[in-house]
């Protein structure tokens, strides 16, 4: 996260509002490229399409306050013409000279209402463009949001959160102010830069010819540098990279870093990526940094010629004084549109790169289609049955070659199996979180593919390991296991699960905001809060991680019990750890490398001998273990 | 903003940006006055020659002008970048030598952060400071001074111009700034929907609340547009205005200009110097006014970071630390002790007194919160007690210097920790001296040589950063080697055996017992299954010990230790 976030430039922020010119930094940032520039940026103006009424007249506002402000220095030019002829003659002693105000008067009505008009039209225009600028970033975040909900989780398995975060929030933001600033700096720079050609031309060719000459200078100067000042920028990035990633890792291995004194050498690698830092940064700033002297440089060369030029030339009268104000003036509008263009080049290509990663998420493959007549299972008994089902990961790895699993209404099946045996695979597949290769499992005899997702996930009710709630008050959490729950069914699975006590403790009890880690309540609590979710669901077949490393064992022998209760009748998948649990299971599957190896009750396998057999004698006497090593 | 003595050891950087900037602002104001002195003097006269000298020397003035830019945009990267690295280099240092309090005070997360990101932003401002804002009241005050000198009266429309310009400025920002920080807020909200939304994939879908999602993060991205939207539209009267009061200022300038001109007061050349200088008065008004949008966001970053470097931290060695002479190796004793968090209301741990023996095993066994991380974590001082003392091989953990302490002890915590790097290297991260077979021997106690033979590269694997490329056991065996090659006194496992299977519990624990006959072993569990064949089991209940005994007396005498065990094993087994 914080390396895509510092790739952004300074000031450019989410949203930022246009105005503040790109300074120095502009060559700053590393310019990252699309794949597909053209279709990206096709498809962006697709979404763009919606609001086409309104691009057109913030076009069409743009050109007329462009040509406005265009217009003024020309005139304002003549106004000082007209005070130089006035001088000129007096100087010269014609009789009765002077100053011609009611004209200056007359250029300044006009120059008045130039300037108004061209604020009152730019101003428009980006009042205009806030609104299709955010309503199109509304739209593409709500698809985007749409298409997680559409994605299977193998998506979400293949990646971290940070990076699709990274996407759905960054590269967003990033097309967001491009959209709210750059287009129409885009536009505004090219009229101008169109126009402005045409008011010079108009006035000398000769010291137009001039101006643009020094054109090519700049752009060749500019060029080698940002080449440099590239390289130095994506070093600059890399070792902050090094730095970040070795601060984060110094900062939560602190305490091991401190039990095994190894402080002096973490303090040394990191002066040591420091140091690098120093040496690309100041680089990187440096040679970023004279890009505008060198630039202004140049353009003051072109000032100078223009302003020699212009005066050789006023003094052999083919132009006016106000002429070379006038154009002056076009010169300094000249450059900077130019400047501009060529950093919004550079957006630009970072914003379609950006598209480019928010557009590969919309055509991720989503989940298989559901059926066209889904079957509807009201009163759901709980008989489940793998029909040798075939499933992996990887199609070319099948984990499970051939499973035949036939569960009866009521039993309690436990899945055993030592760490990363592929017990959760199992849950994948009965939720529907990932599709069977080749088989079926069904619910009531009824392939779970002819159900849609939602009905299907509604017969079970899980309580994983892994606790998930949300930034709301308990009460909402609770009831995320049913819509329109009353309060009083909230309660009631609050006190099943031995979590109403805790609750009324709390400050605000059912009202307390759990925060944004959960982190004002335990672990344990937080496990009784998603068994009452469970609870209270009341679903027909229950999937239960038995977490005994974050419930404390006296609370669990209590939880144990509601567990008990909430099983009553109802078909449960237990990942167990509890030899109490396995013992009285009705049906244990064994699992290793990903597969079921053994499948009977208790007696069955200690009778088969095999590796339940041997997992079991294992466990208590470590003197047993010590004579077979 | 006391961070800037950071800077002192560049100060000689930022003076030579200082003297450089301000020659840079010279060539610039110059260069309208003398573009004047053609027009009045060269045009007027129609003297060509004067117009090319002048010209030339416009040219020479501009060059030093870039010349001195150049120099201080090196000197400005030097001192910025250079102060980044001090101020980063401090935090870190710093941070070092914090003890568990302050973290826990601050959060881990909010650390890195304050170290990398609220640097950088630091020094981006700087660098900003130094290279655009030194200039603007240079060039604010010398344009003043140049306007006056061109035409002092008609330096009167500035007295008008100025103060507008500045109101609307701030009538803006006083507008468009709370909108920025609910928009800020607004971001927040909806990546927090977004985040809660894929860490709860499997609940959400599980409980077929997708619709229920949607509707949340629209209600945000509503939220947001909207906002969003009405800052823009603020925003937008921004650049307008600016150019309109610029643009009817040269309008006035040249008016009242003209009326000076007729009077004979001024002179046209002078008069469109006065206008450029008014113009680059304005520039660098915006500047400084771009300067107050950029503090706030800069002394956010600064009170973040000073907020660390204020921290001391609690734990420090004691000045005469006893050097550990003494011949006793690897005892352990609790003599009534007592601590709490702080600002907790009730002790974590209270009245602990035992002690252990190199030979023995003494395992801690109880509920969630009643204090055994808590009271292992006091061993290597991690935490100071508030009453009561520890000590380690006779001296109080007090007296001894935190590296001759922690050089004794062989800790595992509870969330395997491991760093990037090869698997070698984080064994030896225990003994920087290991040799190969010392390395080989400790992961084949830990019961990790079989996977790691398995992996392609063996010892030379690369663990990637947070260890996310082995799975949660294994890495814990790692975590368990890397303690076991330091040939430690004493041994601190903390629950460190809950993400092994039954069997390879079982396998480490019989290993472990003739690895360790010398040394103490301190050990948390959760399983009774882990503590049966203790020398000494430690119940601890509700922040106090409910017993200290073997499994046998314990079943005897202990409640709260019987009924752990029948929760966890039927009758017949425990008999």
């Amino acid at each position: 996260m914080s390396q895509a976030h510092s790739k952004r430039s300074p000031g450019r922020g989410p949203g930022h509002p246009a105005g503040i010119p790109g300074g120095p930094h502009g060559a700053g940032r590393v310019v990252e490229k699309a794949k597909d520039f053209k279709g990206t940026l096709k498809r962006l103006i697709q979404y763009l399409k919606p609001h086409k009424y309104q691009l057109l007249s913030v076009l069409f506002m743009a050109i007329i306050s462009t040509v406005f402000s265009i217009f003024s220095p020309k005139v304002m030019g003549e106004a000082t013409t007209k005070l130089f002829e006035g001088i000129v003659a007096k100087a010269k002693g014609v009789p009765g000279a002077s100053i011609d105000f009611q004209y200056i008067w007359h250029i300044i009505l006009i120059l008045l209402g130039l300037y108004i008009l061209s604020a009152v039209f730019s101003y428009f225009q980006q009042y205009l463009m806030a609104g299709v600028a955010q309503k199109t970033v509304f739209d593409l975040r709500r698809d985007v949001n749409d298409k997680l909900n559409r994605l299977p989780l193998k998506y979400y398995d293949a990646r971290t959160h940070g990076e699709i975060l990274s996407r759905v929030t960054n590269d967003v933001d990033n097309i967001s102010s491009t959209l709210q600033q750059s287009l129409t700096q885009l536009i505004t720079a090219v009229l101008t830069i169109i126009g402005v050609l045409a008011m010079m031309l108009s006035i000398s060719p000769l010291l137009t010819l001039i101006a643009v000459l020094t054109l090519p200078v700049s752009v060749l100067a500019i060029t080698s540098i940002a080449k440099r000042s590239q390289k130095q920028f994506v070093r600059q990035q890399k070792e902050l990279g090094a730095l970040n990633g070795h601060v984060e890792e110094m900062y939560t291995g602190h305490q091991i870093v401190k039990v095994f004194g190894r402080e002096q050498q973490s303090l040394e690698q990191f002066d040591d990526i420091n140091g690098q830092l120093y040496d690309a940064s100041w680089r990187a700033q440096f040679i970023s940094g004279i890009i505008m002297p060198i630039m202004s440089f140049i353009g003051n060369i072109g000032y100078v010629l223009v302003a020699v030029v212009g005066g050789i030339l006023v003094t052999k009268k083919s132009i006016e004084i106000g002429d070379v104000q006038a154009f002056i003036q076009y010169v300094r509008q000249f450059t900077q549109p130019i400047t501009q263009t060529a950093n919004i080049a550079n957006i630009i290509q970072s914003t379609v790169a950006s598209a480019e990663r928010v557009f590969e998420i919309l055509d991720e493959e989503e989940e298989k289609v559901e059926v066209a007549n889904p079957v509807v299972l009201t009163e759901a008994k709980g008989n489940v049955a793998f029909e040798h089902v075939k499933f992996g990961y990887d199609a070319n790895q099948p984990l499970i070659q051939d499973m035949n699993v036939n569960v009866s209404p009521g039993q309690t099946i436990a899945i055993v199996g030592p760490t990363g045996a592929g017990k959760t695979t199992l849950i994948n597949l009965l939720m529907r979180f990932y599709e069977v290769t080749d088989g079926a499992i069904t619910v009531d005899g009824v392939n779970i593919t002819d159900m849609k997702r939602g009905d299907l996930r509604s017969l079970f009710g899980m309580v994983l390991q892994d606790t998930w709630l949300f930034n709301g008050t308990i009460r909402e959490n609770i009831a995320y296991g049913r819509d329109g729950a009353t309060e009083e069914e909230i309660v009631r699975a609050a006190k099943t699960a031995h979590a109403d006590h805790f609750i009324r403790t709390l400050p605000s009890g059912y009202d307390t905001i759990l925060n944004e880690e959960a982190s004002n309540i335990s672990q344990g609590q937080k496990q009784l809060l998603t068994i009452a979710r469970a609870i209270l669901a009341d679903p027909a077949i229950l999937i239960l991680d038995e977490a005994t490393s974050s419930v404390d064992t006296r609370t669990e022998v209590q939880i144990q019990q509601a567990m008990n209760e909430l099983m009553k009748g109802r078909t449960s998948f237990v990942i167990a750890h509890r030899l109490s649990t396995i013992k009285d299971a009705d049906l244990i599957l064994v699992m290793n490398h990903g597969t079921v190896i053994e499948q009977g009750n208790h007696k069955q396998l200690l009778a088969q001998g095999g590796f339940y057999a041997d997992l079991y004698n294992s466990q208590f006497t470590a003197g047993g273990v010590a004579q077979e090593a | 903003m006391k961070l800037f003595r950071f800077l002192k050891p560049y100060r000689l950087f930022v003076a030579a940006v200082l003297v450089l900037v301000f020659f840079q602002t010279l060539s610039e104001l110059y260069l309208p006055t003398l573009m004047s002195d053609i027009v009045d003097t060269g045009v007027v006269k129609g003297d060509t020659p004067y117009i090319w000298k002048v010209g030339l020397f416009m040219l020479v003035i501009a060059l030093l002008g870039m010349v001195c830019s150049i120099a201080a945009s090196y000197f400005s990267a030097k001192a910025a970048s250079g102060f980044g690295k001090t101020l980063r280099g401090k935090v870190f240092n710093h941070v070092s030598n914090f003890s568990l309090e302050e973290f826990d005070k601050v959060g881990t997360a909010s650390l890195i952060t304050r170290t990398t990101n609220d640097i950088n932003q630091m020094q981006q401002v700087l660098i900003m400071i130094l290279r655009m804002m030194v200039m603007a009241p240079m060039m604010c005050i010398g344009g003043v001074i140049m306007a006056v000198s061109k035409d002092a009266t008609l330096s009167l429309v500035l007295v008008v111009i100025v103060p507008v310009l500045a109101a609307a400025i701030f009538l803006i920002a006083r507008k468009g700034i709370p909108l920025f920080k609910a928009i800020q807020k607004k971001i927040d909200r909806l990546n927090l929907v977004m985040r809660e939304g894929l860490t709860g994939i499997r609940v959400i879908r599980s409980f077929n609340r997708i619709d229920h999602e949607k509707k949340r993060f629209a209600e945000a991205n509503l939220d947001l547009t909207d906002t969003s939207i009405k800052v823009n539209k603020v925003m937008a009267l921004m650049m307008p205005i600016m150019m309109l009061v610029m643009n009817l200022s040269s309008v006035a300038i040249i008016w009242y200009g003209g009326l000076r001109i007729e009077g004979e007061h001024m002179q046209v050349g002078d008069l469109m110097a006065f206008l450029q200088y008014a113009m680059q008065i304005m520039f660098s008004l915006l500047m400084v006014s771009m300067m107050f949008v950029m503090i706030p966001r800069a002394s956010a970053s600064a009170v973040r970071i000073n907020e660390v470097l204020d921290m001391t931290p609690v734990i420090k060695d004691n000045e005469n630390a006893a050097k550990a002479s003494s011949n006793k190796k690897g005892y352990v004793e609790f003599q009534n002790v007592t601590f709490s968090y702080p600002g907790a209301e009730q002790p974590a741990v209270r009245n602990i007194s035992f002690s252990a023996e190199p030979g023995e095993v003494t395992a801690i066994i109880g509920g969630t919160g009643s204090g055994k991380s808590t009271l292992i974590s006091l061993i290597p001082r991690f935490y100071d007690v508030e009453s009561g003392r520890v000590l380690v091989d006779g001296f109080d953990v007090r007296d001894l210097s935190q590296e001759d302490l922690r050089g004794k002890i062989g800790y595992v915590p509870q969330k395997a920790v491991l760093f990037t790097g090869t698997i070698n290297e984080n064994i030896r991260y225990g003994k920087e001296d290991a040799t190969d077979e010392e390395v080989q021997h400790a992961a084949t106690i830990a019961q990790a040589a079989d996977f790691i033979a398995e992996m392609e590269d063996g010892y030379q694997s690369i663990i990637a950063q947070g260890g996310n490329n082995v799975s949660g056991g294994q890495k814990q065996r790692l975590s368990i080697a890397r303690a076991l090659v330091r040939g430690a006194e004493i041994y601190i496992f903390d629950d460190s055996f809950s993400a092994l299977d039954f069997k390879t519990d079982a396998k480490l624990r019989a290993a472990l017992k003739s690895e360790t006959r010398e040394s103490t072993v301190i050990l948390v569990a959760q399983r009774v299954s882990t503590v049966l064949d203790a020398d000494r089991i430690i119940v601890m209940n509700e922040s106090e010990i409910a017993g200290i005994g073997t499994h046998r007396e314990l079943m005897e005498t202990c409640d709260v230790y019987r009924e752990i065990v029948l929760s966890q094993l039927s009758e017949e087994e425990i008999a």
